[in-house]
C-alpha cells in the first residue's frame, strides 16, 4: 500500500509533501490500509471467497458463525435463510459497494465540475440558471429524492446509482463554482487570457487544476455517501434486487430473522460501516493534508 | 435587516417554482397512466376514461394543468390520496406530529450530548477523551442508520427486553390526540403509564435518528471551539488573568456556538431523510413511512404532494436558520 503512494522520483516533491502530511494522521493511514484490503478483496472476490455467492446449501440453513456451538465448520460467518455462505456473499458484496461508490462519484464529479465551471466562469444568466437548479435539488432530502427518482426510473442497481449521482452532484457544482470564481480574477488567468487562450482552455486547463484540493476531499466524502445511500436504497427494496449480494439488499432480506439469527443482520451492516468509516478516515486525512484552511466539520 | 429578509425571501421564489414544477412533473413522467392507476385492477371503460380525464383536467395542455395544480396547492388543496381516498393534507397533518416528535427528541439527544462532547474535546485537545470522542463521532457519522436501528432492536428489545420493537405507544392505550405529540398528550391526560409507554417506544428511534446529527454537531462544535480558542481576544482574556472557566464559557463558547447553531438548523433536512429509514425500521407512523409506503403503493398523488410539502418545510427551516444567523452575525447582512 505504501509503495503505491510514496513517490519514486524527485519531481514529485508535491506528492511527497502531501504524503508527509497525510501519513502524520494515524487514522488516515489506517483508513487507507483498510480500503486497500477492501479493493484487493473486491478484485479477487471469486478467488478468495470459499463458495459462490448464490450457492445454496439446503442442509445448512441459518447456521451460526464458527464460534457458536451449533456452527457448521464449513461456514466461518454462518449461512443465511436459504443456506448461502455469509462470508462469500460479503466478499462479493465488496465488489458492488466499491463499484457503486466509484461510478457514482465519477458521474457526479464530471457533471458537477462541468456545471460548476460553466457557472463560475461565465456568471450572468448561465450562473443563475445552473445554481437555481442546484438549489432545487438541494431543497429535497437526498434519500427522498433518490427514492422518488428510482420510483420513476424503476428499482434496480443502475437506476439507483444514477439517482444518487444526481443527488450528490450539486455539492460538486457549488464547490467548483466558488473555486473558479476565486481563481478567475488571479493574475495567472489574466496572463493566460492575454496570451490568447480560449474559453475552454482557460476553464479546463488554466483554472480547474487549481481547484483540485477541495474537489478531491469532496469526492472522498461523496464516495462514502454514495455507498451509504445505495445500501439504504437496497435496504428499502429500491436498489439492487435480490439475490444480488449487495450489503444493503442482504440486510433487507435478513430483517425478519433479526431476533432468531442476529448474524445475518450484523455482518452486512458491519461491512458497510467498516467501508464507509475507512473512506471517511481517508477523507479527513486528505482534508488536513491538501488544504489546511479547510476546517474539520 | 428588513432589506436582507426581503432579499432572502425573493431569492427563494424561483426555487419554490422549480420545486413545484418538479413535484408536478413527477406524476407526468412516471411510467403508467395516472387514471389507470387510480382505477386499480378493475380498469375503466373508454367512455369513463374520457370522463375521468376531463374531470382531473388531464385533457388540458400541460402548462394549463400545471397552473391548475399550482392554484389548488396555493389554496391548500393537495389532492386526494389514491389509496385511502382521503385528502392528502389531512393525512399529512395526522402523521406529521409523529415525525416532529421523533425528530425533535432526536435533535435534543444530539445537541445535549454533541455540544458538551465537542467542547470538552476541544478544551482537552489531543487527550484520550478527545481522541475517543472524535473516533466515536466519525463512527457515528459513517453509520448506516438502518443497520444501527436493527442492532439496537436486537440488543435492547430482543436480548434485554427493555423496549418495544415498533409503534408509538402500547395498543392498550386509547388516547384521542390533543396535540398529536404522544409525550405531551399522555401528560395532558395525566396518564402516567401511557407516558412511560410512549417514552419507551420513542427512545430507540430517537437515538437512531439522532446518531448522525450527534456526530456532525460534536465534530462541528469541536472545530469551532478550537478556532475560537486560538483567537487573539481569547489570549487577551487569558492574559488579563481571567479564570479558565470564564474564558471558555463567556469568551469562547458564545462565539463558537454561532456556526454550530447553523449546523443544527441544517440537520433538519437530514432528519427528514433519516426519518424514512428510522420510521420504516420501527414502524413509526410518521411522514417518512407514509412516503415510502406511498412510493411502493404507487400512490402518485401522495408522493407528489408529500415531496412538495417536505421540500417547502426544509426550505423554510433553512431560511429561518439563515435569518437567525444574520441576526447574530451582522457581517452577513452587508454584502
Amino acid at each position: 500500500m505504501a509503495t503505491t503512494n510514496t513517490p519514486a522520483s524527485a519531481p514529485a516533491s508535491g506528492l511527497r509533501e502531501f504524503w508527509y502530511y497525510f501519513s502524520v494522521n494515524r487514522g488516515a493511514v489506517i483508513g487507507l490500509t483498510v480500503f486497500a484490503i477492501l479493493v484487493f478483496v473486491a478484485i479477487f472476490a471469486p478467488l478468495i471467497a470459499p463458495f459462490a455467492p448464490d450457492e445454496q446449501f439446503r442442509d445448512a440453513l441459518l447456521k451460526p458463525p464458527i464460534w457458536d456451538a451449533n456452527a457448521d465448520p464449513r461456514f466461518i460467518l454462518g449461512t443465511d435463510p436459504v443456506g448461502r455462505d455469509m462470508l462469500s456473499r460479503l466478499i462479493h458484496g465488496a465488489r458492488y459497494s466499491l463499484f457503486i461508490g466509484f461510478f457514482v462519484v465519477v458521474g457526479a464529479l464530471v457533471v458537477g465540475v462541468i456545471l460548476g465551471v460553466l457557472a463560475g466562469y461565465f456568471r450572468g444568466w448561465v450562473d443563475v440558471l445552473i445554481m437555481r437548479i442546484m438549489d432545487i435539488i438541494l431543497a429535497f432530502p437526498p434519500l427522498l429524492l433518490a427514492l422518488v427518482l428510482v420510483a420513476i426510473l424503476g428499482p434496480g442497481l443502475f437506476n439507483a446509482m444514477i439517482a444518487i449521482a444526481l443527488v450528490l452532484q450539486p455539492h460538486f457544482a457549488r464547490l467548483v463554482r466558488a473555486a473558479v470564481m476565486a481563481e478567475k480574477s488571479r493574475e495567472y488567468v489574466t496572463a493566460a487570457k492575454l496570451s490568447g487562450a480560449g474559453h475552454l482552455r482557460l476553464m479546463m486547463v488554466t483554472i480547474l487544476p487549481n481547484c483540485l484540493g477541495p474537489l478531491i476531499v469532496q469526492a472522498t466524502l461523496s464516495f462514502s455517501n454514495a455507498i451509504l445511500e445505495a445500501a439504504a436504497l437496497g435496504f428499502l427494496g429500491m436498489g439492487a434486487q435480490p439475490p444480488t449480494p449487495e450489503w444493503g439488499t442482504m440486510l433487507a432480506s435478513a430483517r425478519e430473522f433479526i431476533l432468531k439469527a442476529p448474524w445475518v443482520v450484523t455482518f452486512p451492516g458491519l461491512a458497510i460501516l467498516i467501508t464507509v468509516l475507512a473512506i471517511n478516515l481517508i477523507g479527513d486525512g486528505l482534508r488536513d493534508a491538501l488544504d489546511p484552511k479547510l476546517k474539520r466539520s | 435587516m428588513l432589506n436582507y429578509v426581503l432579499r432572502r425571501i425573493a431569492l427563494l421564489v424561483p426555487t419554490i417554482i422549480g420545486i413545484s414544477i418538479c413535484a408536478f412533473a413527477f406524476v407526468r413522467v412516471l411510467p403508467g397512466d395516472p387514471i389507470l392507476a387510480m382505477a386499480g385492477q378493475h380498469g375503466v371503460t373508454p367512455e369513463r376514461y374520457e370522463i375521468l380525464r376531463e374531470q382531473f383536467g388531464y385533457n388540458l395542455p400541460i402548462w394549463q394543468q400545471y397552473f391548475n395544480y399550482l392554484w389548488s396547492v396555493m389554496q391548500g388543496d393537495f389532492g386526494i390520496s389514491l389509496a385511502t381516498k382521503r385528502p392528502v393534507i389531512n393525512e399529512f397533518m395526522a402523521l406529521f406530529p409523529a415525525t416532529m416528535e421523533l425528530a425533535f427528541v432526536a435533535l435534543l439527544f444530539a445537541v445535549v450530548i454533541g455540544i458538551p462532547a465537542g467542547i470538552f474535546a476541544a478544551i482537552k485537545r489531543g487527550s484520550w477523551f478527545d481522541q475517543i470522542t472524535m473516533g466515536v463521532a466519525l463512527t457515528g457519522y459513517s453509520m448506516p442508520i438502518f443497520w444501527w436501528g436493527l442492532l439496537l432492536i436486537i440488543f435492547f428489545s430482543g436480548y434485554l427486553g427493555w423496549t418495544p420493537v415498533s409503534g408509538r405507544i402500547a395498543l392498550t392505550f386509547f388516547l384521542k390526540p390533543i396535540t398529536g405529540f404522544m409525550l405531551i398528550d399522555t401528560l395532558l391526560y395525566g396518564n402516567w403509564a401511557a407516558f412511560v409507554s410512549a417514552l419507551r417506544h420513542l427512545i430507540l428511534p430517537a437515538i437512531v435518528l439522532g446518531t448522525i446529527p450527534l456526530a456532525v454537531i460534536a465534530r462541528q462544535t469541536r472545530s469551532a471551539m478550537l478556532e475560537v480558542l486560538g483567537e487573539d481576544y481569547v489570549r487577551t482574556a487569558r492574559a488579563k488573568g481571567m479564570s479558565p472557566n470564564r474564558v471558555v464559557n463567556v469568551h469562547a463558547l458564545r462565539n463558537a456556538l454561532i456556526p454550530v447553531v447553523t449546523t443544527i438548523g441544517l440537520q433538519v433536512g437530514l432528519l427528514l431523510g433519516g426519518a424514512i429509514l428510522t420510521e420504516t425500521i420501527f414502524t413509526w407512523p410518521g411522514i417518512g413511512k407514509w412516503m415510502i409506503d406511498s412510493i411502493s403503493k404507487r400512490d402518485y398523488v401522495v408522493v407528489q404532494s408529500g415531496l412538495l410539502i417536505i421540500a417547502l418545510i426544509v426550505m423554510s427551516v433553512n431560511l429561518i436558520v439563515d435569518l437567525l444567523y444574520a441576526l447574530i452575525n451582522p457581517r452577513i447582512r452587508v454584502q
